[in-house]
């Protein structure tokens, strides 16, 4: 393997992960989720997408903590205050959508589009 | 290291698709908890391991079970959750690839401002000291957190009572 | 003199409060509300008459007061419109004249109109209608009078057709309405010329040096080959003209009758009808000396509907149109006294008279009018074929019906000789061709006068449903009241107190003119006597005798058929019609193209908002990444 790069002369080192990696899983993860949140009928299944975005984005937080900034500490305390946050407000959703599923019998996105009118 | 983390990054990317295109709510709870706990994997190689045991508690301790309730609530047995169809993928898949592009040129252009010139090489081995994190969540001093901790707490009392009003049978 | 502010408020304080409160109350409250506001201000307007003509004298020159003048709207450093108060012979003459008037309207009317649906309301628009016709004769400038003067015409409207119910009185306060304000826009076209080449409202600016202003700042400007002062004083006197009923604007007065009788006595007798007398009086240095010819305009229109209407008077059989053209009549020989007029001394003499003239026939009028009310109470009828043979019934009416008639024709003792005779002898001073003309309709007015009097009290008796009775006091107590105020007003000396250049004026009886006059009145009275007092075949052999005279001059000379053809034929069909069309094709189409469009683009839009939170979440994310690649491109 290490021949192999190096025949591409490409050099890695292997201890040390490049902090591009990470931002690009945390891309990945955060469009998977908006693609989740726009196709999915079902409503949790769309709030589960909605950590999905949340999830990324705090990845980014730590991430760049780290490798811009090691010294200080906001990044963090900004994904651990995100985690909070996205805590309460999955707990508020899921009682939203257990009040709908009395309401409409179902959970599908496509039964509450009141916000027409 | 980077072994670990391609194996990470990996059961997050896979898991994170299925979670969005599997039609069985239990799964697709499943794979998000693979998603967080990978998540977490990812903290703790970033050397975050208070943030890393959080995101486990809370994520994939808390919030998850929540949503395996509220799936067990929801769904009559043997229901499949179904997806929209080729009318809504299209464009949803058109709007992701295209801010994949946006955000993948953003980061290949731009010239992060890294610490030193050494880069990553001491990124390794920096663990930050629970009394440190400890000291700084309950300060009142600059770079510290009293405030936004308390204001959080209340956020959660909040949602406590929100979660139980709405929650309730009438 | 500050609290002759009091004679506007009060009454204005009187409307709103019985308009206000009309379900409230009952009726002999509001009736008496009503009354005892107008006798508070007839009282004041004593007081004002008194002091002023006792301490208003400077050097034997009546000086002209304006107790309260305030600037209210300001279009530019000299031109403002003021509100205020302008005191001078005239318009304390007016004020005098207006309250006493108004004042025993009101008592009459609580007799007269007891028991009416609307009471209430009648006392609260006869309020409005005193409190605008007040503000009018004491406006500081013509502004403000053409504010009280519109005024009038919306409270004369709105009492001609009182029974709102009756299709003829909502007709005929339209025809009011419609008509005046026609007029009123001569008027308001009049005021804007005038107003704009001397560039003041004020009464005071615009007649001070004898109309110095007027004549400086229009000379040399003409329209049409007209001059622009010509242009404007005609205008205005056309406003005036409307309002006096003068030819060929006459034709909404007699309709007007329609309303109840003490509105006819009140407005078409003493107040609203001089309005436009009052208006020519108070630009009269103006007219005088700015447009002479348009006073001789004035002079000949009086003079011709002088007779017109007095001709017209003879053939009509409903007693309240006849009053009214006997109205119109006297209106115009008002008129042709200040057409007749000159300025100084005893050239002014018909302005004097004219406006004594309006003294006196406010009362012997409104008494004339009164008289009629009370009739018709009595015989339910307006017609004169119901009625005859009164005079054992109603004898206070009867009395008083006499003695206005008698002043009315001009026979000495009574205050019509006096006015009637200053008016013959200026006109015989100016103009033989005029003089003539009055002279001969001093000779109808007696005539119809008395052929009106015979045909109520004596001739043969009709069939009446109930015997007749007598009207109770409430209505025979301002009878009496305005009967002895007809006779007392002529020896009132009233050259001294109003006159053209407000020099106090020494007048006598011209003993020539006045004993032609006499002798011609009596004559009438006499034909009158011998057609009507005992039931004869003479006048319907005349009538036929005169054919198709006779029978233009019932249907008032087909003027009412002019105007309608001139309007429904001509300006209707071939100016009104094409015009709504092309409002309602084009102006409305374009308006409804824009709604349309707009009622249609939101359709389209209206499926972006459909509610689900999805789709808007998919718009939300687009929209960022297109605005982020925007930015991206255009920073390169």
């Amino acid at each position: 393997m290490e021949k192999l790069l190096d025949f591409f002369n490409i050099n890695i080192n292997f201890d040390v992960i490049p902090m591009e990696w990470y931002l690009v899983v945390s891309t990945m993860m955060f469009f998977v989720g908006i693609v989740g949140f726009i196709i999915r009928k079902n409503l949790l299944a769309v709030l589960i997408s909605v950590e999905l975005v949340l999830n990324a984005a705090e990845l980014n937080f730590a991430v760049f903590n780290r490798y811009l900034y090691p010294g200080a500490l906001e990044g963090m305390f900004f994904s651990l205050f995100g985690i909070a946050i996205a805590a309460a407000e999955t707990a508020v959703a899921i009682a939203i959508i257990i009040n709908v599923y009395r309401n409409m019998n179902n959970i599908d996105t496509d039964s509450v589009e009141q916000l027409k009118h | 290291m980077v072994i670990i983390f391609a194996i990470l990054a990996l059961i997050i990317l896979v898991s994170s698709v299925f979670a969005v295109t599997s039609s069985k709510m239990m799964h697709i709870a499943m794979y998000l908890l693979f998603v967080l706990a990978s998540t977490a994997g990812l903290y703790f190689l970033l050397d975050y391991h208070f943030l890393g045991v959080v995101q486990l508690s809370v994520y994939a301790g808390g919030v998850l079970t929540l949503f395996i309730f509220a799936i067990l609530l929801t769904n009559t047995k043997g229901e499949r959750s179904e997806i929209h169809g080729i009318k809504r993928i299209i464009p949803a898949l058109l709007a992701a690839l295209l801010g994949i592009g946006v955000v993948a040129l953003a980061i290949m252009k731009y010239t992060f401002p890294y610490a030193d010139t050494a880069t990553a090489n001491d990124v390794v081995d920096k663990e930050i000291n629970m009394e440190v994190i400890g000291h700084a969540l309950m300060g009142t001093e600059k770079y510290q957190y009293l405030l936004p901790f308390e204001i959080l707490s209340v956020l959660l009392l909040a949602c406590i009572i929100g979660g139980i009003l709405i929650g309730r049978k009438r | 003199m500050e609290y002759s502010l009091a004679i506007l408020v009060l009454p204005l304080c009187a409307f709103l409060f019985l308009g206000l409160f009309s379900k409230v109350l009952s009726h002999k409250i509001s009736g008496i509300i009503g009354t005892c506001s107008l006798a508070v201000v007839a009282v004041l307007s004593y007081v004002v008459a008194f002091t002023y003509f006792t301490t208003c004298n400077v050097d034997g020159v009546w000086q002209t007061v304006m107790p309260i003048n305030f600037e209210w709207l300001s279009f530019t450093q000299n031109l403002h419109i003021d509100l205020g108060i302008l005191l001078d012979p005239i318009s304390v003459m007016m004020l005098v004249v207006i309250s006493t008037v108004s004042l025993m309207v009101h008592i009459y009317s609580m007799g007269y109109m007891k028991g009416e649906k609307g009471f209430q309301r009648y006392y609260a628009i006869l309020s409005l209608f005193t409190f605008s016709m007040l503000g009018l004769v004491i406006a500081t400038n013509i502004f403000q009078m053409y504010i009280f003067w519109e005024l009038v015409g919306v409270s004369s409207y709105l009492l001609i057709g009182f029974y709102y119910t009756k299709p003829s009185a909502v007709a005929a306060s339209k025809k009011a309405f419609i008509v005046t304000r026609f007029a009123d826009l001569g008027f308001l076209m009049g005021i804007l010329i005038l107003s704009y080449f001397t560039g003041t409202f004020d009464f005071g600016v615009l007649t001070e040096n004898n109309g110095f202003n007027v004549i400086s700042s229009m000379q040399g400007i003409s329209f049409m080959g007209i001059s622009a002062a010509t242009w404007a004083m005609t205008l205005i006197f056309i406003g005036g003209a409307g309002k006096s009923a003068m030819f060929p604007l006459h034709i909404w007065l007699p309709d007007a009758m329609e309303g109840p009788t003490p509105v006819s006595a009140l407005i078409h007798a003493a107040t609203m009808v001089v309005a436009g007398v009052y208006l020519v009086a108070r630009l009269f240095p103006v007219y005088c000396f700015a447009t002479p010819e348009v006073l001789t305009l004035i002079a000949y229109v009086g003079a011709f509907t002088a007779l017109f209407a007095a001709v017209i008077a003879i053939t009509q059989t409903d007693i309240k149109r006849v009053l009214a053209f006997s109205t119109i009549s006297q209106i115009a020989y008002m008129m042709v006294a200040l057409g007749v007029s000159g300025y100084n001394g005893h050239d002014g003499l018909g302005y004097m008279s004219s406006m004594f003239h309006l003294f006196t026939h406010a009362f012997f009028k409104a008494l004339l009018f009164l008289g009629a009310g009370s009739v018709i109470h009595a015989v339910h009828s307006n017609e004169m074929k119901n009625m005859g043979g009164l005079k054992k019934y109603m004898p206070i009416t009867h009395i008083t019906f006499l003695i206005a008639c008698l002043a009315i024709a001009g026979i000495p003792p009574f205050s019509g000789f006096f006015s009637k005779d200053e008016i013959l002898a200026a006109a015989f001073m100016h103009d033989k061709i005029i003089f003539v003309t009055l002279w001969v309709v001093a000779g109808l007015t007696a005539f119809y006068m008395f052929r009106l009097y015979y045909n109520i009290f004596w001739g043969e008796e009709s069939v009446h449903e109930h015997v007749p009775h007598e009207s109770p006091k409430i209505m025979t107590y301002p009878l009496l009241f305005l009967a002895l105020l007809s006779i007392v007003a002529g020896l009132i000396p009233f050259g001294e107190l109003v006159s053209a250049d407000k020099i106090p004026l020494h007048t006598h009886i011209e003993w020539g003119v006045a004993t032609a006059g006499v002798l011609v009145a009596l004559t009438g009275i006499f034909v009158a006597r011998t057609f009507y007092r005992k039931k004869s075949e003479m006048p319907a052999r005349i009538a036929i005798s005169l054919g198709r005279l006779y029978r233009a001059t019932a249907k008032k000379f087909y003027i009412d058929e002019v105007w309608y053809f001139v309007t429904r034929k001509i300006i209707f069909r071939h100016v009104s019609t094409p015009i709504a069309k092309f409002d309602k094709k084009y102006i409305d189409g374009t308006m409804d193209a824009i709604g349309n469009t707009t009622v249609k683009t939101s359709e389209i839009t209206k499926n972006l908002q459909s509610g689900r939170v999805q789709w808007y979440a998919w718009v939300f994310i687009t929209g960022v990444l297109i605005i982020t690649v925007v930015f991206l491109l255009s920073r390169g």
